[in-house]
């Protein structure tokens, strides 16, 4: 295998959490519902195309995204469509599906699909209901089936804290991960780049029709916003894919056997459970039983679809996300703390300021809740940002220019090379408890409004 | 603990919203989150947050200005027991330093606090901990015999014009606690400068002699301490500043936690420290001669850069910008010392002048970026259009 480069970064940090998941597949999980949530989709809104009470295939579309009608998210198992959560304004919140094991599944002619060409496949994914597995640079958003992106990255390293081992994921995965990525070359227009870690490359090294690369350092080394700065930096006009590496294999599967593959291998991890290891399931399962049987040693819990910087807190009535290989569970911080601005004192919650002792102690793991350790305040520190921050631009004045919502300095400034994730150790590390992802995520989306 | 916890919860009730006080919640809240750490969780974003805040920042910064105050205190006894010719031991200069002092920091926390509460509740925010240092600083930069009155009136001015007036706490072009003497400098000047001044009692008593060095130095005098007596901080001048050993114990305390920059520290120490060399060799007047080496240990040079320059909000914010802006006040510095014998201390009016020009020095920075991105997507236009 040729690696045409080695990515390394020294800012950043990793935060040693205790309760990473062992390599212990726990065997399949099946629930009772499996729901569906519009906001996994990052600036799709939805348009219902089932009523409560309808009954659906396996692979059946459930909505579609008002932005482009053709793109379908489909439904994970069979079943009855049980209730439609809906918030304020009736906005869509979540598609609860009771599931009829052993029901039907939607099935797409796939023999031929070496001869398609470009645009059938696109079709045959966007009927099938694999076109949400791919996500689009700049914004983070699905992607576009009239765009030919420059290039497609699926990264197998992960550095997020409690992050999951995609190779363990993968281990019997990689005749559909191959074919998976077989599918992506035809669809990108230059190349696939897959991200290694740089200690432990020998599992992918039979994978063919990609450029390796490899990746070391602190989070966050591990997402692609990094990756594509360096390899293949993006411009105004420019499109990059990216797809999570267990949906390469899903994609794999669906064009084996032409049925939707919604499989999901999940680590629960984090220091409020007393195993922490992986299940198997499905898209969208419930969370529940999952957390029943690690055993979490409280009620008072978080659990997080995704890593603990940028995931989604839910509640034990939750559902597994659409995206996540990840989730995390840790102790609520609702307690109060006596004198905390002592500094020195506390050195057992975990911070990366030398105002604290506490990463000279504490070498197997620190325990953490989810205290916000301290108020909002307005930004005083400066310098501190840049030290967690590996992107090659200011995130300050990235994150100032979206408070003021100036499109043009935000354009100037980098909004097109960032996703809210890569501010997720900005979030934790500031001193001032400003929540940079939001204000990302809001200036992202008026980019989106305003220019496209 | 619990027991003080309930306490406070039952004190906070008509606090709370919809209820009778809320509106002076802000102030309650000071000083609850100053004895707990709030039970705030996360509620969007990461859900995991450093144990860091900004209080704990501020009173790493209050604790590095512990050395240089308590120094500060003893040399204003000392000064007066020495120049007078009294005998008197360590205690006696701390009491007389004290009975000074303590007042005047008590004046400044209470104006500036309560102007600082006072902006809390009408705007409906929470009380910023910036002042806390402010608040300490004003004093230890005055000279000694100013009247309390006018410590109250600059604190005032300081916190009203120079930080609440640009949106509080954050958006402050001008570093408060320098915008105080500033202010006091230009308002009172008899009090602020001259060679009556600098010492405990030295207007009323005619045997204390209140120069500084670099008062005689530019009147054309003769300097009679030596370099250890000038770094160790036994000579006149404004409270805190004198000594630099103490005040380099600071810098020690905010470089290792990490609170202080250390690049504008060192590179203000570089910049004074090459234009006190170029003056040395120049030579035309006393202070040019004057030694780069003493340059950097007399005066206010030291605490300014250590504590004044540091100020990341009216400093420059990005690295390679804290290295100019840094290295420009040491020039500057010197260069005022030098070239205008009504300033003798020139690093007051360098750190306000380059907190002016800070916003422009990371403009040009962060430009620099800006201006490589846009190279490349002409380059990747260019290469769409071939």
């Amino acid at each position: 295998m040729d690696i045409i480069k080695g990515i390394r970064t020294r800012r950043g940090a990793k935060l040693n959490i205790k309760g990473a998941a062992e390599k212990i597949l726990s065997g399949k999980i099946s629930t009772a519902t499996y729901a569906l949530n519009p906001d996994d989709f990052f600036g799709t809104t939805p348009k219902l195309l089932v009523k409560e009470g309808a009954v659906v295939q396996a692979g059946e579309p459930i909505f579609f995204s008002k932005q482009d009608p053709r793109i379908k998210i489909v439904s994970p198992v069979s079943g009855i469509v049980k209730t439609i959560e809906r918030g304020p304004k009736r906005k869509i919140e979540r598609i609860i599906i009771e599931a009829n094991e052993g029901g039907e599944a939607r099935t797409h002619a796939v023999d031929n699909w070496e001869d398609l060409g470009r645009d059938a496949l696109v079709n045959l994914l966007l009927e099938s209901g694999n076109w949400p597995f791919l996500t689009q640079r700049p914004y983070g958003t699905l992607a576009d089936p009239d765009e030919i992106p420059k290039a497609i990255f699926v990264s197998t390293m992960d550095t997020a804290p409690l992050a999951v081992d995609h190779e363990f994921i993968l281990t019997k995965k990689y005749d559909s991960f191959q074919r998976g990525i077989d599918v992506l070359n035809k669809l990108v227009d230059q190349n696939v780049f897959l991200g290694l870690d740089a200690t432990h490359t020998a599992p992918f090294k039979n994978i063919e029709n990609v450029q390796f690369y490899t990746i070391s350092g602190p989070h966050p080394a591990g997402n692609i916003s990094l990756h594509i700065q360096e390899l293949c930096p993006i411009n105004m006009e420019d499109r990059i894919w990216t797809i999570n590496p267990e949906d390469v294999a899903n994609l794999g599967k669906f064009i084996t056997n032409g049925e939707f593959s919604p499989e999901r291998t999940v680590a629960l991890a984090g220091n409020a459970i007393k195993k922490a290891i992986y299940f198997y399931s499905k898209i969208g399962a419930e969370l529940a039983p999952m957390v029943k049987e690690v055993q979490a040693t409280s009620n008072n819990i978080r659990v997080v679809n995704g890593d603990l910087l940028s995931g989604n807190a839910m509640n034990l009535e939750g559902h597994l996300g659409y995206y996540n290989n990840l989730v995390s569970v840790i102790p609520e911080g609702n307690t109060y703390r006596i004198f905390g601005w002592l500094p020195f004192k506390d050195n057992s919650i975990l911070s990366l300021s030398n105002t604290s002792f506490s990463r000279l102690f504490n070498k197997s793991g620190f325990n953490i809740d989810t205290n916000l350790n301290g108020e909002e305040r307005a930004l005083v520190v400066t310098g501190e940002m840049e030290k967690v921050f590996p992107l090659d631009l200011y995130p300050m004045q990235l994150l100032k220019a979206c408070m003021i919502e100036d499109i043009e300095k935000m354009e100037a400034l980098g909004i097109y090379e960032v996703v809210p994730e890569d501010f997720g150790l900005i979030d934790y590390a500031n001193t001032s408890k400003i929540e940079a992802q939001e204000i990302i995520r809001k200036g992202i989306e008026l980019m989106i409004n305003e220019v496209g | 603990m619990n027991f003080l916890r309930k306490r406070l919860d039952i004190l906070k009730k008509p606090f709370e919203k919809g209820q009778k006080l809320e509106k002076f919640a802000p102030a309650i809240n000071a000083f609850d989150t100053f004895l707990f750490v709030p039970n705030h969780t996360t509620k969007k974003g990461a859900h995991i947050r450093d144990a860091v805040d900004l209080k704990r920042t501020m009173v790493t910064v209050i604790i590095a200005l512990m050395p240089a105050l308590i120094y500060g205190i003893y040399n204003t006894g000392y000064q007066y027991y020495a120049q007078t010719g009294e005998a008197f031991t360590f205690i006696d200069a701390f009491i007389h330093g004290s009975w000074k002092i303590v007042p005047m920091i008590i004046v400044s926390y209470v104006v500036g606090l309560a102007i600082e509460f006072g902006f809390a509740v009408y705007r409906g925010h929470e009380v910023n901990e910036g002042y806390l240092v402010t608040g300490l600083l004003i004093p230890m930069i005055m000279p000694v015999d100013i009247p309390l009155w006018m410590v109250a009136v600059s604190t005032a001015f300081a916190v009203l014009i120079a930080k609440e007036a640009f949106g509080g706490t954050g958006m402050n072009i001008l570093n408060p606690a320098l915008t105080a003497r500033a202010f006091a400098f230009f308002a009172y000047p008899t009090y602020m400068s001259g060679n009556k001044v600098w010492v405990s009692e030295a207007s009323n008593v005619d045997a204390i002699s209140g120069e500084t060095i670099l008062g005689t130095l530019a009147a054309g005098g003769e300097v009679s301490y030596s370099m250890f007596e000038m770094f160790q901080g036994a000579i006149p001048g404004s409270i805190a500043e004198t000594s630099t050993l103490w005040v380099a114990v600071g810098a020690l305390i905010l470089i290792l936690t990490g609170v202080g920059s250390w690049r504008i520290i060192v590179g203000g120490v570089l910049g004074a420290a090459v234009m006190g060399l170029l003056f040395n060799l120049w030579g035309a007047n006393a202070l040019m001669s004057f030694s780069w080496m003493n340059h950097l240990v007399v005066g206010g040079f030291a605490f300014g850069i250590v504590f004044m320059a540091t100020d990341p909000v009216s400093g420059a914010q990005t690295n390679k910008g804290k290295w100019i802006y840094g290295i420009l006040v040491g020039i500057f510095c010197i260069m005022i010392r030098v070239f205008n014998p009504a300033y003798p201390e020139g690093v007051m009016l360098a750190i306000l002048l380059m907190n002016v020009f800070a916003p422009t020095i990371d403009h040009y920075v962060v430009n620099v970026n800006i201006k490589k991105r846009k190279k490349r997507w002409a380059i990747a236009q260019e290469l769409k259009t071939a």
